[in-house]
This record gives structure tokens, C-alpha cells and sequence, in this order.
């Protein structure tokens, strides 16, 4: 492989940072006819991770796509970053992905062994996560873009939505934020390679374990936190619940560098386009810092699971995901619907 | 004092151009952004070093006046 290539370099955006805004989403998806059926459990009205469909009484099939362009310059780890942050959209439902189809632009410029090493990437994590890839597409585009059609399968009673939190829930995020700031500054060579090596280390993750632990207690909602950030994604629960959320900003995990490098303007635009979505929903207290602010909105990619249970539940859970994930912390409750969505304290 | 022309450019590149002319010490400089994150990212940067920023808009452009 030509070492001289740096697959970041062909992308304008990175990762789920390239994501485009919530409220434009919704705005693009207005109006159009669509068939009604009861059959279809979670569908666009509420912007969750994946559609269900329910076959029969104990089986629902799960479907959700997710790609983006390079977010490293290892074309092995951008593979295995894209299809962890594909399958995660299953694991958010509570479901167990089994096929999946890959999804591919090729940019000019980028090698037979390149494009490799990428299919090499999502194949591994595929492998890991029990899912076969059972084909795919792939064209010349503008820019290199990669990421898998993911088809899983859930018990139609078991789903976890991205909405249902209650009134009293403890909420629980299982991976640090800041991967939208310091893979910003990575491209200027402003991260050092062991803090790199860990933020890798941790998109690479399944959010498989996560649901593993998940699934043993009563779940009232889950989502995970990807593009559209904590308080994107935590807006959209809050919203989709009828209640309201309280972060304690001092409990939520996150890479102390990113908040360095916010505070120096290492902040990707996709940070800028989740705070216009979400901050008429957001109260935040005077003390929270413009930089600690950056790294609620920033856009996450594979980002953890952002799990509503019941307060009663909230730390045996978290016992048991920081035996496999060290960064899982509880970080507020779920109160009633108040002025705003999302309180930050 | 020269005028940084970042337009065209799209984050981190603006901050970086700032960055780098900044390794002179000097008391003030000037930059032109064309996106409204490239102009907040560069004022963050200009006042964690200690700078502040005044900011003219001119047909979708940002000048950025940094001093100290």
C-alpha cells in the first residue's frame, strides 16, 4: 500500500460529521405518500435508528443503512469504523444483525490495495458481529464513501425505541464524546497517535456488548449517539418520550483532549448544524463552558448507546457494562415534560 | 500586516492558516472566511490565545480583525 495516501485528505467531511442536519432531514422527507401498515413497528415519524417489521409473532426484521466518507487514513480501520457504526443501529434497537450488504464509492486516486483493505475492515467486523455480507454496490464517485445495509432480527415485544423513557428513568451512555473534534484535528495533525490509537480503538467497538448487558434489564429507550450528537439524539428521545432530560454535565464521559481542542476551534460543521437543530430545545447552566458545549453537540461516529431504564436498575447495569466498557457512566434522569427538552447542569 | 485569504477553505484548514501565521507573535492580523463555522472556529482559536475578535460581514464574507 502507497503510505503517501491519506484518505481523509479525499473527503471534505468525516465520518458522521457528513451527516446532513436533523431538521433538514425532516424538512426533504415532508409530504410524500407513503403506505400505511400495522405491521410496521417503528418506521420514519419518530427518527429512530432502524425500521421493524414485524413477519410473525415472535420474529420482526430490522433494517437501517449507514455510510460516510474516510474518518482515518488506515483504510483498514475506516472499514472496520464504518460497518461498527452500521451494525450499531441494530444493536440501538435491541436487535441481532445478520446480513448486510455493502455500500462503496471509489474516489480517484485510491488503489486496488486501498479499497482492500477497507472491504477487509467492514468483513472483519461483520465476522465478528455473526453478520454474513451477502453482496453489495459499489460505483466511482467524487469522493471514497463506505459503509453497509445492515438486516437484523428482534423479538416484535423486545424493539427498544428510541422513544418510551419515563418520568424517574436513569439514563446511561456507554462511550466517551469529542470523536467529531479530535478526528477534526487529526486532519491537522493536532492529536497525538496513542490518544488517536484510542479513539480508533473505541469506534471500532460493537455496540454488541452494550446490548448484551442492555437486554437483561427492563429498557424503556435506547438510541445510539452518532451524527446528530448527544443532545441531537438526546433531544429526539426527550421529545419522542413526552419528558424531559437532565444531564449532569460533570458525569458524561468524554476524551479530555476534545475539550482542549474545541476550546481552540477544532469543532467540525457538523457540530455548528446540531446545536442550530437542537438548542431551542437545550437549557444549559451558566456555568457550562462554550467548549463543553461543542462536545454535546459534537457529531459522534460510532458513538456508544444512550440507554433509558428505570432508576431501580440504573446501577446494577452500569456494574455490569463497566466490566467490558470502562467509559460507561449514568449521566441524568428523565423528568416530566418541562419548558425545555434537555436540561444541563 | 497581510490579509489571510482563507476562502474556499473548510475547517480545519482556516484554523491551521491562522495557526500558523500566529507563530509570529505579532499584536494583530486579519483573515477573511467565507462559512459561518470557519469564522466562529477561528475566533475560538484567536481567543484561547488571548486575542480578541471583531467581526465585519460583507456579502456571505467574515473579515476577521485579531488583536491583542
Amino acid at each position: 500500500m502507497k503510505e503517501n495516501i491519506r484518505l481523509t485528505r479525499l473527503a471534505s467531511c468525516a465520518g458522521c460529521g457528513a451527516k446532513v442536519g436533523a431538521g433538514m432531514l425532516s424538512k426533504l422527507l415532508k409530504g410524500f405518500e407513503t403506505h400505511y401498515d400495522p405491521k410496521l413497528l417503528v418506521g420514519y415519524d419518530t427518527s429512530d435508528d432502524a425500521s421493524v417489521y414485524v413477519i410473525n409473532e415472535s420474529t420482526a426484521i430490522v433494517q437501517t443503512t449507514d455510510f460516510f466518507p474516510p474518518i482515518a487514513d488506515d483504510p483498514f480501520l475506516y472499514g472496520q469504523i464504518a460497518a461498527a457504526n452500521a451494525l450499531s443501529d441494530v444493536y440501538a434497537m435491541g436487535a441481532e444483525p445478520k446480513l448486510a450488504l455493502n455500500i462503496m464509492c471509489l474516489a480517484d486516486g485510491m488503489d486496488k490495495e486501498t479499497v482492500q483493505e477497507i472491504l477487509r475492515g467492514g468483513y472483519s467486523k461483520a465476522y465478528e458481529a455473526g453478520v454474513i455480507i451477502s453482496g453489495g454496490h459499489t460505483i466511482n464517485s467524487g469522493e471514497p464513501v463506505y459503509g453497509l445495509a445492515v438486516t437484523g432480527f428482534v423479538h416484535p415485544e423486545r424493539v427498544l425505541r428510541n422513544v418510551g423513557a419515563r418520568p424517574g428513568d436513569r439514563l446511561i451512555l456507554t462511550k466517551p464524546l469529542g470523536i467529531g473534534v479530535l478526528t477534526t484535528a487529526a486532519k491537522a495533525d493536532m492529536v497525538e497517535k496513542p490518544v488517536m490509537a484510542k479513539v480508533y480503538a473505541q469506534m471500532t467497538e460493537l455496540n454488541r456488548y452494550a446490548r448484551d448487558v442492555m437486554t437483561g434489564y427492563e429498557v424503556h429507550a435506547c438510541t445510539d449517539v452518532t451524527g446528530f450528537a448527544l443532545l441531537g439524539h438526546g433531544l429526539e428521545m426527550a421529545q419522542g418520550s413526552g419528558c424531559s432530560i437532565y444531564l449532569e454535565a460533570a458525569a458524561i464521559p468524554y476524551h479530555r483532549e476534545a475539550y482542549e481542542l474545541a476550546s481552540m476551534g477544532f469543532v467540525p460543521a457538523g457540530a455548528y448544524r446540531n446545536r442550530e437543530f437542537a438548542e431551542p430545545g437545550v437549557w444549559a447552566a451558566e456555568g457550562i463552558t462554550r467548549a463543553m458545549m461543542d462536545i454535546l453537540y459534537d457529531p459522534q461516529t460510532s458513538g456508544g448507546l444512550l440507554i433509558s431504564l428505570p432508576e431501580s436498575a440504573a446501577a446494577d447495569c452500569l456494574a455490569k457494562l463497566k466490566a467490558e466498557l470502562e467509559y460507561a457512566e449514568i449521566i441524568g434522569c428523565v423528568g416530566q415534560q418541562a419548558e425545555y427538552s434537555i436540561y444541563i447542569e | 500586516m497581510d490579509i489571510l485569504d482563507a476562502r474556499g477553505l473548510s475547517c480545519p484548514e482556516p484554523v491551521i492558516m491562522i495557526k500558523k501565521a500566529m507563530e509570529s507573535c505579532e499584536d494583530a492580523y486579519e483573515i477573511i472566511v467565507d462559512n459561518a463555522v470557519s469564522r466562529e472556529n477561528v475566533t475560538r482559536f484567536a481567543e484561547h490565545n488571548g486575542y480578541s475578535v471583531r467581526i465585519t460581514e460583507k456579502a456571505g464574507e467574515y473579515t476577521l480583525a485579531i488583536t491583542r
